[in-house]
């Protein structure tokens, strides 16, 4: 972690979705499902998105993948813009990246065999014969510690984690550098959920892997994340190493979705910081800071304008007045 | 019930196959040979009960209505196959790119296609068939044309429940061409709801035949059709009742057997039921 090497910039992205209006007088009307997000991913780190759903995090992926049109703002992929990016040149790009799907079941096709499932993407992408490609699938099943006969099933013959290894032995197919994973383990049972966390950390060591790991799960994040990003209402509310991030939660909303988590501890008892209310509709966000209406602390500067995300430490960064010098 | 299941699904296979080859010998047949000539008049026998001489009869004119059937057959092939073709063809066509392309192609093809709905379709073929000409491929052609929305429908609702799929948004990412994700990805998944769609299409377009014929505009006579054969056959129905079982019977036979043969084919081409 010393050399950090940038592999993603990504300068205020933003993507908004438009909303069918009821009539024509209604006035036009926007999600925000990402509104204004700067990060830097790091060459080999796992990057962690957490977030309630609705926060954007999904859509924050797609984005970076070119599946959802970004709004605005700036994608850098080692240095190079990929905003204008169409084509042959969008695909060049896009093959070094792949993505891992939440739901296991609806992400393999039900009427293809394994085999061709994986095979498809070396098919299109790689210049390999049809020897070759089936090397290459025994390998990848391999290595995602599946059976070689799983080639010729279909997906319905495989349990929800199997289902997952695969999905991941078709992500790794092309050699991709950087991996989304979009909630890959929270339709998994607890029990699988680390078999396939553990499995997705050791290919990152192999392949020297980048992954963006999406998730509602903070012990998950936990798990495998170098960095946290803590997303709320399409925004970065606080970014930090796991270590500072989870020991030190700096915004009250990072404060109250850990205390949050489930201890087992009986003889202290959590000090919960209590979360009122519901996450505000992303069509129409909070005015100043978009936490303002759950916020235990706000303040009055907090309803007028958005705290920017700055640097508190040397590990944190931190969107919130509580910390302005 | 998994036992009493997969044996219900032998028999549909054994009894639609069976009744479809059955036909489709009867019609190889009778492009050789019939027990008499289709169209050859005999008044003094005109309305003869079934009987050795006559397996199912004979007709007002006294045509022998076993050789009218099988040669019916002939008609009741063409006119049906070629209706599903056309109807699924361009069905899957249309609904295909409304659905998986949506946005302003969805409105303007299920406008088009709510337009040809709204027209009765009978009518519709009466149209078609007094422009182009009556005979049996015009038939299937306006037939066919008619089939078109409610294929293109089924196709569309498939294509939309698909298209946002995670496996459709995974083999785009690998550069899957649009094309092949709508008919290698996402038709495969879709195809038992549009072979249930083609069978009943199969069978009304029979139907449908039978009633153009009626008013003159389908299979020309002294062509035998049986549906041409079941309307003349309602004025002597007290008379002679065996003259309406033959081509009712064989209409209900083989769009029962296509029924029983479509599902077991789509159970077989679906890998979760095996």
């Amino acid at each position: 972690m010393t050399d950090k090497e940038v592999l993603l910039e990504i300068h205020h992205l933003k993507a908004y979705f438009p909303v069918k209006r009821k009539s024509m007088k209604e006035a036009k009307k926007v999600v925000k499902a990402v509104d204004d997000i700067s990060i830097d991913i790091f060459r080999g780190e796992t990057l962690g998105i957490v977030g309630e759903s609705g926060s954007g995090k999904s859509t924050f992926g797609r984005a970076i993948l070119k599946l959802v049109e970004p709004t605005a703002g700036e994608i850098l992929y080692k240095g190079q813009a990929i905003h204008h990016l169409k084509g042959r040149e969008l695909q060049k790009y896009r093959n070094q990246m792949q993505m891992i799907f939440q739901d296991p079941f609806a992400s393999l096709n039900p009427r293809m065999r394994i085999g061709a499932i994986i095979d498809e993407p070396m098919a299109l992408q790689l210049p390999l014969t049809k020897e070759q490609r089936k090397k290459r699938v025994r390998e990848l099943l391999q290595k995602v510690g599946l059976p070689e006969d799983a080639m010729h099933k279909f997906p319905h013959e495989f349990s929800g984690g199997q289902r997952q290894r695969i999905g991941i032995a078709r992500a790794l197919a092309i050699n991709p550098e950087f991996i989304i994973a979009d909630e890959p383990v929270s339709a998994l049972d607890v029990s699988i959920q680390s078999q396939v966390l553990n499995l997705m950390m050791d290919l990152q060591d192999e392949f020297q892997l980048t992954y963006l790991f999406i998730s509602h799960d903070l012990s998950v994040v936990k798990h495998i994340s170098d960095r946290v990003a803590v997303l709320y209402l399409g925004r970065i509310v606080e970014v930090g190493t796991k270590k500072e991030l989870y020991a030190h939660p700096l915004h009250p909303y990072t404060q109250a979705l850990l205390s949050a988590i489930p201890v087992v501890n009986f003889d202290e008892p959590k000090q919960l910081v209590p979360l009122q209310g519901e996450l505000p509709s992303p069509m129409n966000p909070p005015i100043g800071c978009v936490f303002h209406t759950r916020c235990p602390f706000v303040m009055e500067q907090c309803r007028l304008a958005r705290p920017p995300l700055q640097q508190k430490n040397e590990h944190q960064q931190v969107a919130c007045f509580l910390y302005e010098k | 019930m998994d036992i009493v299941k997969r044996y219900m699904k032998n028999i549909n296979l054994l009894i639609g196959l069976l009744v479809i080859v059955g036909f489709l010998l009867v019609m190889i047949t009778s492009f050789f040979y019939t027990p008499y000539d289709v169209n050859m008049m005999n008044i003094p026998e005109k309305l003869h009960s079934p009987s050795s001489k006559y397996l199912f009869g004979t007709d007002e004119f006294g045509r022998d209505i076993f050789s009218r059937m099988m040669k019916g057959t002939q008609t009741a092939f063409a006119v049906g196959l070629l209706t599903v073709i056309i109807g699924t063809s361009f069905g899957i066509l249309i609904g295909g790119l409304a659905g998986f392309l949506g946005g302003w192609v969805d409105e303007l093809f299920m406008r088009l296609m709510d337009a040809l709905m709204a027209f009765p379709g009978i009518i519709l073929a009466l149209m078609l068939v007094a422009v182009f000409g009556p005979g049996v491929v015009n038939t299937a052609i306006a037939l066919g044309v008619i089939a078109i929305p409610a294929i293109s429908r089924i196709a569309r609702s498939g294509f939309v429940q698909h298209r946002d799929a995670e496996y459709v948004l995974a083999a785009k990412l690998i550069g899957v061409k649009p094309y092949n994700i709508m008919f290698r990805h996402i038709l495969p998944n879709i195809s038992s709801q549009i072979i249930v769609a083609a069978t009943v299409t199969f069978a009304t377009a029979m139907l449908a035949e039978a009633a153009l014929s009626y008013l003159g505009l389908g299979v020309q006579p002294p062509n035998p059709s049986w549906g041409r054969m079941l309307k003349d056959s309602q004025a002597y129905l007290v008379k002679a009742s065996w003259y309406t079982f033959a081509p009712g019977g064989a209409i209900t036979l083989l769009v029962l057997g296509l029924y029983m043969l479509s599902n077991a084919v789509r159970d077989y081409m679906d890998p979760r039921s095996k």
